[in-house]
């Protein structure tokens, strides 16, 4: 007796944890763990995975820097011809007037753009041209922090978004995956996550023609809205290419409604210390002139400074709604992507349909089990009571395993679930068909008993690490739902190889030890 | 209650060859089906493209919708009912690349609002971009390529008892991948020679269990593929989960005979030959195959009857899995490991 009830006592431990961890599922709150996850085909929601364009923050990166080499050449007194980008090699070129200058650059080079290196120089008379790239290794550097960066600001942007239980996540090098449980306005959500929201405050360039804009300009477009007929068309401005300051200086974003203009939203930005110095400078040195707010390349308002401006704080004024003017302040306070991102694959459920599939995939679980219960129950009758119990702690310990690990049940996980129903039953089916025959061959039943249990064992042991192996390739190549499927399958065969080897034989041995039983009915 | 009488001594190795002829007619309805509808139709998921599934409040012409679609420039849509055909539900995929992020279903549901007078509901949205598209399908067929190879290691270990035989073969395949892949050759024919070169070594070395199950496997996937293919039904991700799963199934279910024959050979002391000693393995494990393959399908069938979508097919490939899978771990492993039995003991193959 005492050789049994350790299997009973571990059965009714796996019971009590595996009801503790699945009972807040049907009634929340009741103690702290969480719930079953369900997946966004089983509640809706919108799963997305972007590409973030790494190769333009690195471009973006030098761009940038050949304009501070620029900067610093003239400081450092060297004559240049002219220094600038090349975007087809990614390399910044300098032209240096005179030859001899060559030591001078390389050492005010060394110094201050350490991470540059050379790649090509060639000389053509006195001139002396010197092309610098960024090494490799570098160039990963820029690009692994170009993702982060992106996934750090896509983070803060849902977060004001407010989606409950967002799952934002890297995918492979530069993707990442973001999962938007019971979304709604799935427009709107793409919008705000694929805006890169790149805010540059550029003058207007007044002289010149649109149709041959003068070098350092370029004509950008503001979308007007005609307030009769709702149409948008867009307008041109030509604007000069120097940012004077731009969007990573601002300290926070709020909508505010403007009761003067008939209730319009505009957006109040807050600069820090340095943005509101240069904002400062930039109003005061440009008074009567237009200054353009730009927004990834896109003219929002192009008012004409009437003063120079202090304190720091400006305002951005244009045709939104009120949603438009919420999302802009979300994402100038989440400031703006390191580079652009790709939508590469889109995914929606909407929620009825997640409530459709949720019900379909719960239904069908029930009635397939219901049958299968009651046909095991007529044909082994009592042992195949034992299989049934056997069968209902293999369903509670995976949604238990899958409570406590955090998985996510999916439509496929379900019929994960269901197939487990199969290999749970035929574990017991090989204990019980094994019995029958060494019952026929005239053992008695104690001895058909172990002996069926025995050998059935290593059977189900076989058969079911094979499974395994299947499984855990799935969950190693799949993705998304074809993971969820894996994920159940492989915690249900598991949980069947303790249920029918362990549990069912623990409730045998229960049975067998009165030593007044001499059959069973199986 | 029992439904198999135990003595039961059907004559299955009997009749192999005449399961031989109807595996190979199937097969080649496959290859016929394939050929003709020029290779498997794949779905979002590996070739890129969208699949949306919307509602309608009043009844929708197929043809009104299409050419709503040919408003927003989708030329090529491919409509399907789903679900009751009252519910007006409607599953549309198209091959064109969508850009996600423009958009896209915003405006089909107001041009297609525009054009049928209804009110459109959109349940569900797939778009899939070519890369991705791309990297799940070699991402799929690198899944059933490893599922394959560690399985013919795991049954030519266990069940010949010849691990280091088995490891090595598995070297060797690996090497033979590895230097093909240099070549840049395509994944499907990549995992094609790499069946082919497992099939020849575990032949050569005499491991006709692994031989046969592999063979059986390949057999059920092969046979899959052609009921898809006959049917045109879409490949997507669930569906190769699906095949997985049926690799899994098929193989619970051979192994479950051959440790019957292990068994049998064990307590066999030249009673029986060799096709009797399978033929009563199999009759001895018959009872828990149709046991067990009855109660699987029953658990099965409501979510393929109830279901709509990929979940329908994924569900229908798991039926059709379980009826070849059962019947091939008779017909194909079994036959396979007694006729290469048979053959060795007439003449003895060099020692392994």
């Amino acid at each position: 007796m005492k050789n049994y009830s350790w299997k009973l006592i571990t059965a009714i431990a796996v019971i009590v944890i595996s009801a503790t961890f699945v009972a807040p599922t049907f009634k929340e709150g009741i103690w702290p763990n969480k719930k079953i996850n369900l997946g966004l085909d089983l509640q809706g929601g919108m799963n997305l995975v972007l590409d973030v364009q790494s190769d333009v923050a690195v471009e973006k990166s030098l761009e940038r820097m050949s304009e501070e080499v620029k900067v610093l050449l003239r400081r450092d007194q060297i004559q240049y011809d002219a220094v600038k980008f090349v975007k087809e090699s990614k390399s910044i070129e300098i032209s240096l007037k005179s030859k001899a200058d060559k030591e001078k650059l390389q050492e005010s080079m060394k110094k201050e753009f350490g991470t540059l290196k050379q790649t090509n120089e060639s000389s053509q008379g006195d001139a002396y041209t010197v092309t610098m790239a960024f090494p490799a290794e570098e160039v990963n550097n820029i690009k692994k922090m170009s993702v982060d960066q992106a996934l750090e600001t896509i983070r803060n942007r849902i977060d004001a978004f407010g989606v409950a239980e967002p799952d934002i996540r890297k995918h492979g090098e530069k993707g990442i995956i973001i999962q938007l449980p019971g979304i709604q306005d799935s427009q709107r959500a793409k919008d705000l996550i694929g805006k890169t929201a790149l805010l540059e405050f550029k003058l207007v360039e007044d002289s010149g023609s649109i149709d041959s804009p003068p070098p350092g300009t370029q004509v950008l477009y503001q979308n007007e809205k005609d307030a009769e007929s709702g149409k948008s068309s867009p307008k041109p401005f030509l604007i000069k290419k120097q940012a004077l300051l731009s969007g990573d200086t601002i300290t926070d974003a709020r909508v505010q409604i403007d009761s003067q203009n008939y209730n319009k939203p505009h957006v109040t930005i807050t600069f820090d210390k340095k943005g509101s110095r240069i904002f400062e400078r930039i109003t005061g040195e440009n008074v009567q002139k237009r200054l353009a707010i730009i927004l990834d390349n896109k003219v929002y308002s192009a008012p004409v400074i009437q003063d120079k401006i202090s304190g720091g704080t400006a305002r951005i004024t244009g045709n939104f709604t009120l949603d438009e003017a919420k999302d802009l302040a979300v994402v100038l306070r989440a400031g703006a992507l390191p580079a652009p991102v790709v939508i590469q694959e889109e995914r929606l459920v909407g929620p009825a349909l997640g409530a459709d599939s949720i019900r379909l995939g719960v239904t069908s679980a029930l009635i397939g089990l219901l049958i299968v219960v009651c046909f095991m129950l007529v044909y082994y009758r009592f042992a195949g009571l034992i299989a049934n119990i056997a069968l209902l702690v293999n369903i509670l310990v995976i949604g238990a395993v899958l409570a406590m690990l955090g998985a996510t049940l999916t439509l496929p996980g379900i019929a994960g679930i269901i197939l487990t129903i199969g290999i749970a039953v035929d574990a017991n089916v090989l204990i019980y068909e094994r019995i029958r025959e060494e019952l026929r061959a005239g053992k008695t039943l104690r001895a058909a008993v172990n002996s069926g249990y025995e050998i059935a064992t290593v059977t189900i042991l076989d058969a079911n690490i094979t499974t395994l192996i299947s499984t855990i390739v799935l969950f190693q190549f799949g993705t998304g739902p074809v993971k969820g499927f894996a994920v159940t399958l492989t915690i249900g065969v598991l949980a069947s190889m303790y249920t029918a080897i362990i549990l069912t034989r623990g409730i045998f041995e229960m049975i067998l030890s009165n030593p007044e039983r001499k059959t069973i009915s199986i | 209650m029992q439904f198999i009488k135990p003595g039961t001594n059907f004559d299955f190795i009997g009749k192999w060859k005449i399961a031989a002829a109807f595996s190979c007619a199937l097969i080649v309805i496959t290859i016929i089906s394939l050929v003709y509808h020029s290779g498997p139709r794949y779905g979002v998921d590996f070739v890129g493209g969208a699949q949306i599934e919307l509602k309608a409040d009043k009844q929708l012409h197929a043809d009104d919708l299409r050419e709503a679609l040919k408003n927003i420039g989708i030329d090529d849509p491919s409509l399907q009912n789903s679900g009751k055909p009252e519910e007006n539900r409607f599953i549309l995929r198209t091959q064109s690349q969508i850009k996600g992020g423009q958009g896209f279903t915003d405006d089909m549901k107001k041009k297609l609002e525009e054009t049928t007078n209804a009110k459109i509901e959109i349940l569900s949205v797939d778009v899939v971009g070519p890369q991705v598209s791309g990297e799940l399908r070699k991402m799929a067929l690198m899944a059933i390529f490893f599922a394959l190879l560690f399985i013919a290691i795991y049954i030519s270990g266990r069940f010949e008892m010849k691990w280091g035989e088995s490891i090595f073969a598995s070297g060797v395949l690996i090497g033979i991948v590895y230097l093909v892949s240099l070549f840049n050759v395509s994944i499907p024919i990549l995992i094609g020679i790499a069946l082919i070169v497992s099939l020849v070594m575990f032949w050569m070395l005499g491991h006709k269990f692994a031989l046969g199950a592999i063979a059986s496997l390949i057999h059920d996937v092969i046979i899959t593929v052609g009921f898809f293919s006959v049917l045109k039904l879409e490949f997507n991700l669930p569906v190769i989960a699906a095949i997985l799963t049926i690799i899994g199934y098929s193989l619970n279910d051979t192994i479950i005979v051959f440790d019957r024959v292990r068994e049998t050979i064990k307590s066999n002391k030249g009673k029986l030959t060799f096709g009797e000693l399978m033929n009563k393995s199999i009759n001895d494990t018959l009872s828990r195959t149709i046991l067990t393959s009855l109660l699987t399908l029953i658990s099965i069938t409501p979510l393929y009857l109830m279901g709509s979508g990929s979940i329908k097919d994924f569900t229908f490939a798991m039926i059709i899995g379980i009826f070849t899978g059962t019947y091939s771990s008779i017909y194909v492993a079994g036959a396979i490991v007694y006729a290469l039995e048979t053959k060795r003991s007439k003449k003895p193959i060099a020692q392994t």
